[in-house]
């Protein structure tokens, strides 16, 4: 893996903010984008824009097959046909939708079973839901390392539970949680099992049939596809049984007074003009991330993890979270005494770096880990380790000017 | 921009050692309030004497700009009359505290926007003393 030569190919790393080169560690956030996805979203536009599977013209035949294409190459991906997979603007929808129309066939009696270490997506909807439909939500604990309470697991998972839906990779400490356990114990309670794979898909070799899952949700904007991109994974059987969320155009096979027939997989739920040109984008994200290869990229971040790791702790005042190295993806969150996270955001921004600091839209992560905010770093396949050298330093400066 | 012209002496020293901060027990008015998506939030409690601002105090959690910019609002209004702090502008506060601070102007303006927010709504119904939840 020559990173060098991968830098090149990302336009935004050229930059400088506040006269200092760019340091994008808000990976976890969104990537940046190769010129080769940014080209293809190009092409798109500049040669072959129409809308998809309607007009009988030579421009919607070849938005057409371009976008099934790209359907084609992220089922590929993860080991799924091109049909089981679904395009939506990103995990957040991709979560919706199976709580949406999953959920609306619970019975009062039936369970739900999250974790405390899910994003808000998939936390609210279900939370919202089972509140309006009378449905049990429940919470599996975490431990103080952050890593998932396999006891409480166990307890809580019971013969009412019908879906377990659980974060592969915690967005807020990097936790990488053992899913393939997790599922096959629901699926032995006759449970769905749905994973939340936005910050597993990025940086990890994703095999849904070998984990076994019934739906896989993932954002295509965090694997260097355009923003507003998404999926959603169903086994083609899981799949056909669901109902459609989303109604209209596109979705439908025919429609009468009488009744409506859905359309064929996965187009029963992509409503309306899909993304095309985002599609198109990560079919072309798809295509650099296979180039680099998954079990690189892991690598890669692991290695910039631990010498993250081992230089920040030599740093005054810092408080790390979350579990060791080898049970953690590329993503970092910490405090330094009690300085704020956004100041220190701030002065790391002054230096041209870029992080998230807040609560990463975990509170009730962070509550059960007694912490309101952290700063975050997480990294990606451009990141290098003189970068985590320029963190160091910009973090010296936070403690010298808030004196800690 | 460097660090060190956004955390200028000004803020630093208003961060570490604020003035005013604390509660006035009983006060003629009182209003906190708050930015919900980052959590900072802040109360003012008010004395008045003759329609001005005789004595004021805040308490605050959050970044190092808006609880200065806070701190500092308190010695700026003290002796102002409530008109005269509605007319406050935002460039009031970045005067003190630094034109950098507009890149942060939701932290630097906490502080003002509470309060004014807070007297506007005292000053349409005299009844409302005490307001809590100012959202930013």
């Amino acid at each position: 893996m020559n990173i060098e030569s991968i830098r090149k190919d990302f336009p935004i790393l050229e930059r400088k903010v506040h006269d200092k080169p760019l340091v994008y560690f808000d990976n976890a956030a969104t990537t940046q984008k190769p010129k080769q996805v940014i080209d293809s979203v190009n092409d798109f536009y500049s040669n072959y824009n129409a809308n998809v599977h309607r007009g009988l013209h030579a421009l919607s035949e070849e938005a057409s097959e371009a976008y099934e294409k790209a359907h084609e190459k992220v089922g590929n991906f993860i080991n799924s046909e091109w049909d089981e997979i679904v395009f939506t603007k990103n995990t957040t929808e991709s979560l919706n939708i199976l709580a949406y129309s999953l959920g609306l066939d619970l019975k009062k009696d039936d369970e739900v079973l999250i974790t405390k270490m899910e994003h808000h997506a998939n936390f609210v909807p279900w939370q919202y839901l089972g509140k309006k439909l009378g449905f049990k939500v429940k919470y599996v604990d975490i431990t103080k390392d952050g890593e998932l309470d396999m006891q409480s697991f166990d307890s809580l998972l019971t013969n009412k539970t019908k879906i377990v839906s659980v974060i592969h990779v915690s967005n807020t400490l990097g936790t990488i949680n053992p899913v393939k356990e997790l599922i096959e114990k629901a699926h032995d309670k006759n449970a769905l099992a749905i994973v939340d794979g936005a910050q597993s898909i990025p940086h990890m070799e994703i095999d849904v049939k070998d984990l076994n899952c019934d739906f896989f949700a993932f954002s295509g904007h965090k694997m260097l596809a355009p923003t507003g991109t998404g999926g959603l994974f169903g086994k083609k059987e899981a799949f056909e049984e669901m109902n459609p969320f989303l109604f209209g155009g596109e979705m439908i096979s025919s429609v009468s007074v009488e009744k409506t027939e859905w359309n064929m997989l996965p187009w029963k739920f992509e409503a309306g003009t899909p993304h095309v040109a985002g599609g198109i984008g990560i079919g072309a994200a798809v295509d650099y991330l296979n180039k680099i290869g998954m079990d690189k990229i892991l690598k890669h971040e692991h290695k910039l993890v631990e010498y993250a790791l081992n230089a920040l702790k030599d740093v005054k005042g810092i408080q790390l979270y979350g579990p060791k190295t080898d049970k953690r993806a590329g993503v970092i969150s910490f405090n330094i005494a009690d300085i704020h996270p956004h100041d220190v955001a701030s002065v790391l921004d002054t230096h041209g770096i870029a992080v998230r600091a807040g609560a990463h839209c975990t509170h009730p992560l962070l509550h059960a880990l007694g912490v309101e905010h952290t700063v975050r770093a997480s990294f990606y396949i451009y990141n290098t380790e003189k970068e985590i050298d320029v963190l160091i330093d910009a973090l010296n400066d936070a403690v010298k000017i808030f004196g800690v | 921009m460097e660090a060190k012209e956004l955390y200028n002496e000004t803020i630093l020293k208003a961060y570490k050692n604020p003035l005013n901060k604390g509660k006035i027990d009983p006060a003629d008015l009182e209003f906190g309030g708050g930015n919900r998506s980052c959590g900072d939030s802040v109360t003012y409690t008010l004395k008045l004497k003759n329609n001005k601002v005789e004595d004021i105090k805040f308490e605050g959690h959050g970044c190092s700009l808006s609880l200065a910019s806070a701190s500092l609002l308190t010695e700026i209004v003290k002796g102002k009359t409530i008109e005269e702090i509605l007319n406050l502008k935002a460039q009031d506060i970045y005067d003190i505290i630094g034109e950098t601070a507009k890149a942060r102007s939701k932290c630097a303006l906490l502080g003002i926007i509470v309060l004014q927010t807070g007297l506007a709504r005292h000053q349409k119904n005299p009844k409302e003393t005490k307001i809590e939840n100012v959202k930013i």
